[in-house]
């Protein structure tokens, strides 16, 4: 993490892993997808609009998971002053606000279906909305404030608040007994899916963290690119006026 | 210590005074109190069972878009006057000078719309039970939105026209907030309705008092720090 501070280091390392993580996202999202969509069973009471699942449910997951990513280099930022930090949180954003969406929208498309609605005001769903909308918030403030090194902070600040809401995402589920159902994967004693689905859902669960990492590496990589193409236009510029 | 506690007071005195002096800050977000409620019939119709059914939701949703419209000047207009810089300079910690800010902003400009609160609640036909909740709910809930309210208008405070943005950073921390406050006057009414004894201290209203009880340690704190970013 330290060695990485240095952005010659970062791109270096991203180089290197890069291809990578891309290529392993690129064959897991091809493997979950075809195992998901083609060849998974049908659900015995869903039928074929299970499937909508393997497309939501690590949406879902990974719109939790970007912003733990965004609340850890958050924090980072504030504690060590980690420049990359700040280009890390502020890359992750868009593709968090992405999943988010990504999730909210295929939940609707299965709940018209499955529950007779495309939306209910249940607490899963409500707290995701404002999940996204603090994304939202987030990006709008980066964008505001002029001073790139004040918008890191400020934005930091916002997103450990926001932390709160993340976690009232996590356990809507479990605290108030509405509409959505638990979780139903991650649980202590056997998962409650069959593995037919279960092995397809990981695998996408994977190809989405990979898809993730190799949008976030790319992402920051232009943003430190584009770092680079100011202070040369800087620099050309204070030329000409000497 | 005593010179801290001093400050704490001048500090939300002179606030008191110069909104005091200003005039009209605190009643324009009435008046805009009064018309967002009186657009709701005209929305709605005019149907009373309906109104009434609505009115302690309403009457919330409104409370909190009235009080966004002056949070962003929070700190902003000390911030631009210079007066901020001599107030870090006193013996006043950051977090305590955010508190107090706050209790000075919650004192002019949530107290005249919590004395409107009746007069406007009556116009959708709220009854008495709901009435009562409602108003005990905001004077619960509103310093929490207040000092939630501080963290957005601390990170903004350098940017110009930033009023907007702050409605949009903290209005989804204000989520919580409307669903417990309007849950307990729920509750209640329920219980009203099927002849039992109103219990006001149920498990909504104590979320509702944990929310403001967090909001009064997170808002002065992460408030302290959006106004130490924005110092230099």
């Amino acid at each position: 993490m330290w060695s990485l501070a240095n952005p010659l280091k970062f791109i270096r390392f991203s180089d290197a892993v890069l291809p990578w993580v891309s290529g392993a996202a690129a064959l897991l999202l091809l493997v979950g997808f075809v195992w998901g969509l083609v060849f998974a069973p049908e659900d015995y009471q869903m039928g074929d609009t299970v499937r909508i699942m393997f497309v939501h449910v690590p949406a879902a997951w990974l719109s939790l998971f970007s912003y733990s990513v965004l609340v850890g280099a958050s924090l980072f930022s504030l504690i060590w002053r980690h420049a990359l930090a700040d280009l890390a949180a502020r890359s992750a954003a868009p593709l968090g606000a992405a999943f988010t969406l990504l999730g909210l929208v295929t939940g609707a498309l299965w709940g018209q279906p499955m529950w007779g609605t495309f939306w209910v005001w249940d607490a899963r769903l409500t707290s995701m909305l404002v999940l996204f909308f603090i994304y939202l918030g987030y990006i709008a403030l980066w964008e505001v404030i002029e001073d790139q090194q004040k918008a890191a902070r400020a934005a930091a600040v916002l997103a450990i608040v926001g932390s709160i809401n993340a976690v009232i995402v996590k356990y809507s589920v479990e605290w108030w007994d509405t509409l959505h159902q638990p979780a139903s994967v991650s649980r202590l004693d056997a998962p409650a899916i069959h593995w037919t689905m279960l092995v397809p859902l990981l695998i996408l669960a994977l190809g989405y963290t990979c898809l993730f990492f190799s949008l976030l590496f790319v992402r920051m990589r232009t943003a430190l690119a584009e770092q680079r193409i100011r202070k040369a236009q800087m620099a050309r510029a204070a030329e000409y006026w000497d | 210590m005593a010179g801290t506690a001093q400050a704490f007071q001048s500090l939300i005195k002179r606030d008191l005074k110069l909104a005091g002096r200003s005039g009209t800050g605190g009643l324009l977000a009435v008046f805009f109190f009064a018309l967002v409620v009186t657009m709701v019939p005209f929305g709605l119709g005019p149907d009373l069972k309906l109104l009434a059914r609505i009115a302690p939701g309403m009457i919330w949703v409104a409370f909190i878009l009235s009080s966004l419209l002056s949070l962003d000047r929070l700190f902003q207009t000390d911030f631009e006057d210079g007066s901020f810089d001599l107030m870090v300079l006193s013996p006043l910690p950051m977090e305590a000078l955010v508190l107090a800010k706050c209790v000075a902003h919650w004192l002019t400009n949530a107290v005249p719309l919590l004395i409107a609160t009746p007069v406007l609640a009556l116009l959708l036909n709220i009854d008495g039970v709901s009435m009562g909740m409602v108003i005990l709910t905001l004077v619960v809930g509103t310093p929490g939105l207040t000092l939630m309210g501080a963290i957005g208008a601390a990170l903004t405070v350098g940017v110009r026209r930033g009023g907007l943005l702050v409605a949009l950073l903290i209005m989804p921390l204000y989520v919580p907030v409307v669903i417990f406050a309007v849950g307990s006057v729920e509750a209640a009414r329920e219980a009203a309705q099927l002849g039992q004894p109103v219990d006001i201290f149920e498990p909504n209203f104590f979320f509702l008092m944990a929310l403001t009880l967090g909001a009064g340690v997170l808002g002065p704190l992460a408030g302290a720090a959006g106004l130490r970013l924005n110092l230099s």
